[in-house]
């Protein structure tokens, strides 16, 4: 049975450009949004559209981030659980790189250690600009339950500048997901390609 | 399995009676307090002899008693797979003393005699690589020492400046935190925090 949209509510033209935004409050995906609609018109009628160049590098930069493992404790395996079919951050565009050099999002998923810091700044240093640092689970974050221990970096920001922090113990892969997102859409927001 | 271990004990006890201080058996396990200087040869009669047969070295660590004129314990756990028997052998050693190394008895004691050096201290004379295992590299005291400060000596931080990551005395931003175990339901005298509330809506 087909779902008649005219009759469902809200199912009125959405505001101008939310259709690709789940999160808007009383989203319904069967509504047209008249950004897509326009843009098909644009298309049918004369073979391509015009976009701001900045809206698209950001569109192309947030839908291919390349993320650097750098999985130190149990935290890694809720980041492997989210790149699993599971939640498969990859159609978020967001793939395992193992190389620092071709990454842009470095992962640290763990307790960050005295010793291991300047490997992890090592590390940083490899990745090419513009790059983004995700803080993921208590331990990375401030130090968590190893706060006051003699081998642990009290929250890996004191090594490298983080933009996201997932808290946790660990966090779950979905809350990983989430922090994707949000620096995705930090990104967005961000708009500019140089950091 | 109790009479089995005396036995056991009596047996090296009787074969082995010039190294050995001491042995009992508790919770069902046998113990056998060695000399130090003469574990080596301990651990040689362990192995080979036809009754005991312990072939397998499961753990060696260490134990700090600080009040104690010789401070430290080296402890060694044996597996005998033929008899299915397990064994503890502790030997005494002071601050300022060495015990020998049995990794020519056993080479897999290589790593654990180093993990007991780098987390005791302890020195196993002719070891044929005594370095620190697991602490950062210049790690500075023995951090499983009971007067060992729990955040130790120093903290690590990226400078900005000269580009690398640098070490520095430790300076915590937030207090250490004390635990009563008191339960809330039984006994415990003081106001709980947030609760101060509560008591002046109430007046």
């Amino acid at each position: 049975m087909a779902l008649d949209a005219s009759k469902l509510p809200n199912a009125s033209a959405l505001p101008y450009g939310t259709g690709a935004r789940v999160g808007s409050p009383g989203y319904n995906p069967s509504a047209k949004d008249p950004f897509f609609g326009e843009l098909s018109d644009q298309l049918a009628d004369r073979g391509f559209f015009t976009a701001p160049a900045d809206g698209l590098i950001n569109w192309a930069r947030t839908g291919s981030l390349m993320w650097m493992t750098f999985g130190l404790a149990c935290c890694a395996v809720e980041m492997m659980q989210a790149s699993m079919p599971r939640y498969d951050v990859e159609r978020f565009g967001f793939a395992p790189r193992a190389s620092p050099r071709q990454s842009d999002v470095m992962i640290v998923a763990g307790t960050l250690t005295n010793k291991m810091a300047p490997a992890l700044r090592k590390v940083y240093d490899q990745m090419p600009n513009p790059r983004y640092v995700i803080s993921m689970g208590s331990c990375a974050n401030g130090g968590g339950y190893y706060h006051y221990s003699y081998a642990v970096v009290r929250g890996c920001d004191r090594v490298v500048p983080v933009d996201i922090y997932v808290p946790g113990c660990p966090p779950t892969a979905e809350a990983l997901v989430y922090g994707i997102l949000q620096l995705q859409k930090k990104i967005r927001r961000e708009g500019s390609i140089v950091r | 399995m109790s009479e089995e271990l005396q036995e056991l004990g009596s047996h090296i006890a009787t074969a082995i009676d010039a190294d050995i201080r001491g042995w009992r058996v508790e919770y069902g396990e046998l113990t056998i307090d060695v000399r130090a200087d003469r574990i080596v040869q301990v651990m040689q009669f362990l192995r080979d002899d036809p009754l005991a047969k312990f072939l397998v070295m499961i753990d060696l660590t260490g134990v700090d008693f600080p009040g104690r004129a010789k401070r430290f314990d080296v402890v060694y756990h044996l597996l005998s797979m033929h008899n299915n028997t397990r064994i503890r052998v502790k030997a005494q050693v002071a601050e300022d003393e060495t015990i020998p190394t049995i990794t020519d008895v056993f080479p897999c004691a290589d790593w654990f005699e180093r993990e007991a050096f780098d987390m005791y201290g302890i020195v196993f004379s002719g070891h044929p690589d005594l370095r620190r295992i697991l602490t950062d590299y210049g790690f500075e005291g023995y951090p499983l020492r009971k007067d060992f400060p729990l955040t130790g000596h120093v903290e690590v931080r990226y400078d900005d400046e000269q580009k690398r990551v640098v070490y520095e005395p430790v300076k915590l931003v937030q207090e250490f935190r004390n635990f009563d175990y008191l339960s809330p339901w039984e006994g415990a005298k003081y106001v709980l925090p947030g609760d101060e509330k509560a008591e002046a809506e109430k007046e």
